[in-house]
């Protein structure tokens, strides 16, 4: 009687480890399938709820992602703007770029994975890596950019999850 | 991994404790207790081990090794700004500062301290394309002909210049190029269709009836499909639709994606003529195919047994189309058609690679099954409609003139943060009649609908202008944004043949370079959108490639790469191999309008549709050019250039009736 009972609790504990590699395996392979496996790994492994997404859910972990990082872009565009106004041109631009990717691509993007047409997301995170280059782009010329890193981190991040997205189409 | 075997113990102890022998003679008394401890002693340690494995899984993941650039993750957002140095002199910026030449390739060969401006933005529009007045639209919709009317439906997103909340728009024609808005057909406002009415196709029955089927996006987001019809059939405007009660007809059958499943077909009738048949595609794993239904009432239907046909590799089929061409006549057929002389189109819009692919091939509509007559040039990995951006074409029987019309969908190919600031993105492609290709036997042709030549007003004609190597000859025609143009080039055979390789064997539009690039042969053709100078322009030409058998292989491009100074446009050549017969002279139409140029080589054998953003070369400031930048080739060129007048496309004039 003792038995049956420790045999349940073996097996039941089974059960929870083999799902936790399986869904380990699956982010694993899901960025192994992007240009840029660390960032995927790190990003998805940072938010509690990759453990138990499917790509299209962990496609939406990503391209949060991008969102946060456009939010602060631009609340740092504001900053700037303040601080460099030689920059305003420039600045301007990123604004645009930026204001494009929170109300056209990441809505299009969110919208489109959730209803299962993702070929609407990749459009919409192909164009938000394309936001951040051109706003990189428009410091060229002006002034070294004040934005570089942030740039290059909104680029890569949606990069990744047009990458991840592909995996659904 | 320990814990996989540990599976299987408790089991084998069991058998063992009542199986096997134990040698010797132990004392009978010790035995049940030694292996009882034993057996304890084992589901402790097994059960420990799981436990400590348990908790180690538990714990966060090592961090993954950071890159040298010291990649910051991103639950830590501390940026600092660093303090923005305007530079003394004109920067070098590139590899030496190890900045962004891998990352940012997109944005190249532009002045980016450039600013577009509200005029620039604004002659992007087109003036005889169909477009709504603002916001987004994709997908053409249930085309039909009735009592007196073209109608276009189409996938339009009401509160934004990008895709989403999507609904179905409505336009009328008496001729297919002047269109005037009506009201919505169908808003999303059924729990089948609340998360988007997409796209479907009309069917008219021989009474008269009409029958719209369409896919619906359900409330928990599975794609079905559904039926709707005229409300009232003596509007010839056909403003009204109803949904039928019955809806969702049709939901995804057992071992389909419940979001793999879109895009019904125009109908066609079952052999004995007393059901009909709907194709909708779909994917399993990478194979794209084709479902069938068939159907007495709309309403109830039935899934035949196997597919259409399907091509492994090519991922999910959308829009397919499905539709007969003759063999013998120029005049298009009805969807149910069959028989000698009659070859069926079966065409996918891939969504893998955003492009439109079909095939001719050969319909058994006994055992329901499509063959293609080149399985190497098979539906997706075969001919395009169209070598540009082009997606989610259909067709229709336009049984007023008797033709096979196709409608496409163009999208932008700009960023968005100039369709936001635009206030709209994408237009439909001027409908193009389909009829197969009796010179070649291997293709269709399209060609812009006649009616379009309604618009030509002021024409310019240049004949028999010699174009020696390296020449560009302005034609003197202004305000060049909305041209429909026929050109023809007369290439001197003996030149070709005795032109040895240089096998140009790599030739490939896309990677090309455009025509910058010069060969003996080519590139030559026609430059649209362009300035004076030249510092913006669209060539739009021929290249005539020679194998290594000797064999000239002739190449149609459209060069984007020099169209705009603007960094925020996409600069891409397109275009594929044209086939050319014998005594053929090369020939290009190209129908320009502000930022689309639709370009037809050999009458239609390929075309390519490309999207430019030009800001100088607009307006009064537009020029055309013929151009021949081959180094052992001239040619003759003569070209006709009409004006066009706008399409005047706006919303029905409901107060005037």
């Amino acid at each position: 009687m003792k038995f049956p009972v420790i045999l349940l609790a073996i097996l039941h504990t089974h059960a929870g480890l083999i799902t936790q590699m399986n869904d380990q395996t699956l982010i694993e392979t899901t960025c192994r399938s992007t240009s840029n496996f660390q960032l995927c790994l790190s990003t998805l492994l940072a938010n509690p709820l990759s453990a138990t997404a499917d790509v299209a859910e962990l496609a939406l972990i990503i391209v949060d992602a991008v969102k946060a990082k456009t939010e602060t872009a631009l609340s740092g565009i504001e900053e700037l703007k303040w601080l460099h106004p030689e920059l305003t041109d420039a600045l301007g631009q990123c604004s645009n770029s930026y204001k494009a990717v929170l109300k056209a691509d990441v809505p299009e993007a969110v919208a489109a994975l959730t209803r299962g047409v993702p070929k609407f997301a990749e459009f919409g995170m192909v164009d938000a890596a394309w936001e951040a280059e051109i706003c990189e782009g428009s410091f060229e010329r002006v002034a070294e950019s004040p934005l570089s890193e942030l740039n290059r981190d909104i680029h890569d991040l949606a990069v990744v999850a047009a990458g991840i997205i592909k995996n659904l189409l | 991994m320990a814990t996989a075997s540990s599976a299987s113990p408790p089991h084998d102890l069991e058998s063992a404790t009542s199986y096997s022998p134990i040698p010797g003679d132990p004392p009978a008394e010790a035995q049940p207790r030694t292996k009882k401890l034993l057996a304890t002693i084992l589901f402790t340690c097994f059960f420990l081990l799981s436990l400590i494995l348990l908790i180690i899984k538990q714990e966060p993941d090592p961090q993954p090794k950071l890159n040298e650039d010291s990649y910051q993750s991103p639950s830590t957002p501390t940026y600092s700004f660093s303090p923005a140095r305007p530079l003394a002199e004109p920067p070098s910026r590139g590899v030496e500062q190890g900045v962004s030449e891998k990352a940012f390739r997109r944005v190249s060969g532009g002045n980016l301290s450039f600013a577009w401006t509200n005029v620039m933005l604004s002659w992007q529009k087109t003036a005889y394309h169909f477009q709504p007045e603002k916001n987004w639209m994709n997908d053409p919709d249930g085309p039909l002909y009735y009592n007196g009317w073209y109608h276009l439906f189409y996938q339009y997103n009401p509160d934004s210049a990008v895709w989403g909340n999507i609904t179905w728009g409505h336009a009328v024609s008496r001729d297919l190029i002047h269109w005037l808005h009506l009201p919505y057909a169908m808003v999303p406002d059924q729990w089948y269709d609340i998360n988007g009415v997409w796209t479907g196709s009309a069917t008219i029955l021989p009474d008269g009836r009409i029958i719209m089927l369409y896919t619906g996006d359900t409330y928990d987001v599975v794609q079905v499909q559904c039926l709707a019809y005229p409300a009232n059939l003596s509007d010839p405007l056909l403003l009204e639709w109803v949904k039928d009660p019955n809806n969702p007809v049709l939901v995804p059958p057992p071992g389909i994606g419940l979001k793999d499943f879109r895009d019904p077909t125009t109908a066609w009738l079952s052999p004995d003529g007393d059901k009909w048949r709907i194709t909708i595609g779909s994917k399993v794993d990478k194979t794209g195919i084709s479902l069938v239904y068939e159907t007495k009432d709309f309403i109830k239907y039935e899934l035949l047994d196997g597919y259409l046909h399907q091509v492994p590799g090519t991922g999910m089929w959308e829009c397919i189309d499905f539709y007969p061409v003759s063999l013998t006549e120029e005049n298009g057929l009805d969807t149910s058609a069959n028989g000698p002389g009659i070859k069926h189109v079966l065409k996918a819009s891939l969504d893998d690679d955003k492009n439109d692919y079909y095939a001719l091939g050969t319909y058994d509509p006994i055992k329901n099954k499509w063959t293609p007559d080149d399985p190497d040039l098979d539906v997706g990995i075969g001919l395009r409609y169209d070598y540009g951006k082009y997606y989610a074409s259909k067709t229709f029987y336009d049984q007023n003139k008797q033709r096979r019309i196709l409608w496409g969908w163009i999208r932008e190919t700009d960023a968005e943060e100039l369709d936001l600031l635009k206030g709209w993105a994408c237009v439909q492609s001027i409908p193009r009649t389909v009829v197969f290709d009796q010179k070649t036997g291997s293709n269709i042709l399209q060609w812009p609908v006649e009616e379009v030549e309604s618009l030509r007003s002021d024409s310019f004609e240049f004949n028999d202008v010699r174009l020696g190597p390296g020449s560009v000859v302005p034609l003197a025609v202004d305000s060049a944004s909305e041209l429909d143009i026929v050109a023809s080039f007369e290439v001197h055979k003996e030149t070709v043949d005795e032109a040895t390789a240089e096998a140009d064997t790599g030739y490939d539009c896309p990677t090309s370079g455009g025509a910058a690039n010069r060969g003996i042969l080519g590139p030559f053709g026609i430059v649209v959108l362009a300035d004076d100078t030249l510092s913006e322009l669209t060539p739009i030409y021929f290249y005539i490639a020679k194998g290594t058998n000797g064999k000239a292989v002739t190449h149609f491009c459209a060069d984007e790469l020099r169209s705009s100074k603007a960094a925020d446009v996409d600069k891409i050549v397109y275009g594929s191999k044209v086939p050319l017969l014998q005594h053929e002279k090369l020939s290009i139409r190209s129908l320009v309008d502000h930022s689309i140029v639709e370009s037809f080589a050999q009458g239609g054998r390929t075309v390519i549709t490309s999207r430019v953003y030009p800001t100088k070369a607009i307006g009064r400031a537009a020029r055309v050019f013929l151009f021949n930048n081959a180094t052992g080739l001239s040619v003759t060129a003569s070209v006709k250039i009409w004006k066009m007048d706008s399409a005047d496309i706006r919303p029905f004039p409901f107060d005037q009736l």
